[in-house]
């Protein structure tokens, strides 16, 4: 293939993504969340999980106020003393790589299994479609509350939690839009190729499923750290030596009442910021890679 | 439709039999069962009676018949921290979760009815653009962080609403109820809002998407042309006619609503099933998480089965596609 047959739809798709200046708007936020969220060392003032650098005695200290080594609380500090915005910084990594993490596993999961039926139909379709159904019967909550019920919190069984409730998403789409393509001819030349199978779904079928699931991907992006904010924030999420978003704002959910609202509120702020800018880019993408989707 | 409706039923209680295997499998094999069914506060002799008394000696297939002998007899074992039957302590809950998943559900019609017919008869003005700028953040923003901003501006700031509790309850059919008296209605305005969030954007696209497609039918245009008023073609035969998918979507939304009080409850320390289920995991109350979990699952295959029936009676090409 051709760099120039490569490229164009590529640019094409570059150019018409950044005509919407909202979609725009919103890739630039994330992409600052991101960086802040992986530098968060660097970026901080402060580590917030080193109690060397911690004083009890700053505790709930209102945004702006001046530390004992003499720099400023620019959003305050929660109840140990710890700086807010440091403490956000490392949940919003923790909250990123749990939703990130735990989408791209269900995208793997559920996209292989959609396929499979797609491609196999008959009796791997109806039981993989039966599970699906019967999956997405259940609300999201419900399902995840289930597992970490069971098996306790972690960071790894959050993930686990989120990969069961969001495989049946993507293999239900990915299903569907797979059932479309196989019956295209490319799919029946590579048939007639008598190539394996493995290579017809996942060298053929998958690379042409790609724009649709991509969207699919970023939406799911979203939910999975709305979902993971909302375990943590009832308790059932990250552990406390591992606090995302939703764990700093149930930290500060009890001095909410008494009017120290920034304990919750920043981490609130950012947890948002982060939930919205993903839904404008995934939102345009649709527009963008798919016109048949549009609603 | 017998056959069917058998078909279905025997799937039913497959999908049941098949979550207390799961459920089961949950607590008895991966977690340790004897750490899970007795207190910690448990001395010997008390260990050595519940273990023969739950037969935590037998094998495991043994056991298992045991759990759904006991599922059968509605006795899941008593709650550690209440001391209570697991099923009885639930019930006791239920009221409470129930009429706060009703009135947010009315709520959700209540508002997002007339916020989409206004949205889909004057979709590019300001309004209409705002109610949809506005029902993305409804499905976006997490429930938990809106109910915090709620109390913050109306229990901290303005002081208008209590952030808490059920309020005065008073009594219908023998069961307490918070919409009976107005202390519990002020209760209940966050929580239900809150609660009700999703659900009114839901309604409002529906409605948004309905109208739109309604206003270009052939008859709308013929009543328009037989000289009724606005209001009329509008109310009658554009509500009407969209009315069909909503009360359906609903519905099936009053499942997810109940299971999404999880969160609610919580934030506004409303006593229902939800807050009993989160206070019961973080205190590893076991015997009530599966009772919980058993329920739960219960009421959701009944509210399918309910609505795969209905959906049958109600459309035609359901009940063609089932004889064929």
């Amino acid at each position: 293939m051709s760099d120039i047959a490569e490229e164009s739809p590529f640019r094409r798709f570059l150019s018409e993504f950044a005509a919407s200046k909202i979609a725009l708007g919103g890739l630039i936020v994330f992409t600052i969340i991101a960086l802040a969220a992986i530098f968060a060392n660097w970026i901080g003032p402060q580590n917030p999980y080193d109690l060397a650098q911690l004083d009890i005695m700053d505790g709930r200290l209102p945004p702006g106020s001046k530390s004992g080594a003499g720099y400023t609380y620019l959003l305050g500090t929660d109840d140990q003393g710890r700086d807010m915005f440091s403490g956000m910084l490392f949940g919003l990594r923790i909250s990123l790589a749990v939703g990130v993490g735990s989408a791209i596993f269900a995208a793997c999961v559920g996209t292989t299994l959609g396929l499979l039926a797609a491609f196999f139909g008959r009796r791997t379709d109806a039981i993989i479609m039966r599970v699906v159904d019967l999956q997405l019967s259940f609300p999201s909550i419900l399902v995840a509350l289930m597992i970490l019920a069971v098996l306790g919190k972690s960071v790894m069984n959050v993930v686990l939690a989120l990969v069961i409730v969001d495989w049946a998403g993507y293999a239900r789409n990915v299903r569907g839009i797979a059932m479309v393509e196989r019956k295209r001819e490319y799919i029946e030349a590579a048939a007639c190729l008598a190539l394996p199978w493995r290579r017809i779904m996942f060298g053929h079928l998958l690379p042409n499923c790609l724009p649709p699931l991509i969207v699919i991907a970023t939406q799911q992006v979203a939910r999975a750290i709305a979902l993971e904010a909302t375990l943590s924030f009832l308790g059932l999420g990250v552990p406390i030596t591992s606090p995302s978003l939703g764990l700093l704002i149930a930290n500060g959910y009890q001095y909410m009442l008494s009017g120290k609202y920034w304990i919750s509120f920043y981490p609130g702020i950012a947890l948002l910021v982060t939930i919205v800018s993903i839904n404008l880019v995934g939102d345009h993408l649709r527009d963008v890679l798919n016109p048949r989707l549009k609603r | 439709m017998f056959t069917w409706l058998l078909r279905r039923l025997f799937q039913a209680c497959f999908v049941v039999l098949a979550m207390t295997v799961i459920v089961f499998v949950g607590v008895h094999v991966i977690g340790n069962p004897v750490d899970i069914l007795i207190s910690p506060e448990a001395d010997q002799a008390e260990r050595a009676r519940v273990i023969a008394a739950f037969g935590l000696d037998q094998p495991l297939w043994k056991q298992y018949a045991l759990f759904l002998n006991g599922l059968l007899h509605g006795d899941l074992g008593r709650s550690f921290v209440f001391n209570e039957p697991a099923l009885r302590l639930i019930g006791g809950r239920m009221p409470a979760t129930l009429e706060l998943a009703v009135t947010a559900v009315l709520m959700s019609v209540g508002f997002g009815v007339p916020l989409g017919l206004y949205a889909g008869l004057k979709p590019n003005g300001f309004i209409g653009r705002s109610i949809m700028a506005g029902s993305i953040l409804g499905f976006s923003l997490p429930t938990f962080w809106v109910g915090l901003m709620l109390i913050m501006v109306f229990a901290v700031t303005l002081g208008w609403l209590p952030s808490t509790g059920r309020g005065e309850t008073g009594e219908l059919f023998g069961l307490r109820w918070s919409f009976l008296t107005w202390d519990g209605l002020r209760h209940m305005a966050m929580p239900a809002l809150n609660l009700s969030l999703y659900n009114i954007s839901l309604v409002l696209r529906l409605t948004r998407a309905g109208v739109r497609e309604t206003l270009l039918m052939d008859y709308i245009k013929f009543a328009r042309a037989k000289g009724l008023s606005p209001a009329r073609v509008i109310f009658v035969h554009v509500l009407k006619n969209i009315m069909i998918p909503i009360t359906t979507v609903v519905g099936l939304e009053l499942g997810s609503t109940i299971a999404f009080a999880v969160v609610t409850e919580s934030v506004f320390a409303w006593p229902g099933m939800g807050k009993l289920i989160i206070d019961s995991i973080n205190v590893l109350d076991r015997p009530v998480i599966v009772a919980y979990l058993m329920m739960i699952v219960v009421i959701f295959i009944t509210i399918n089965l309910v609505v795969d029936i209905l959906y049958t009676v109600l459309d035609p090409r359901v009940r063609l596609e089932t004889k064929a």
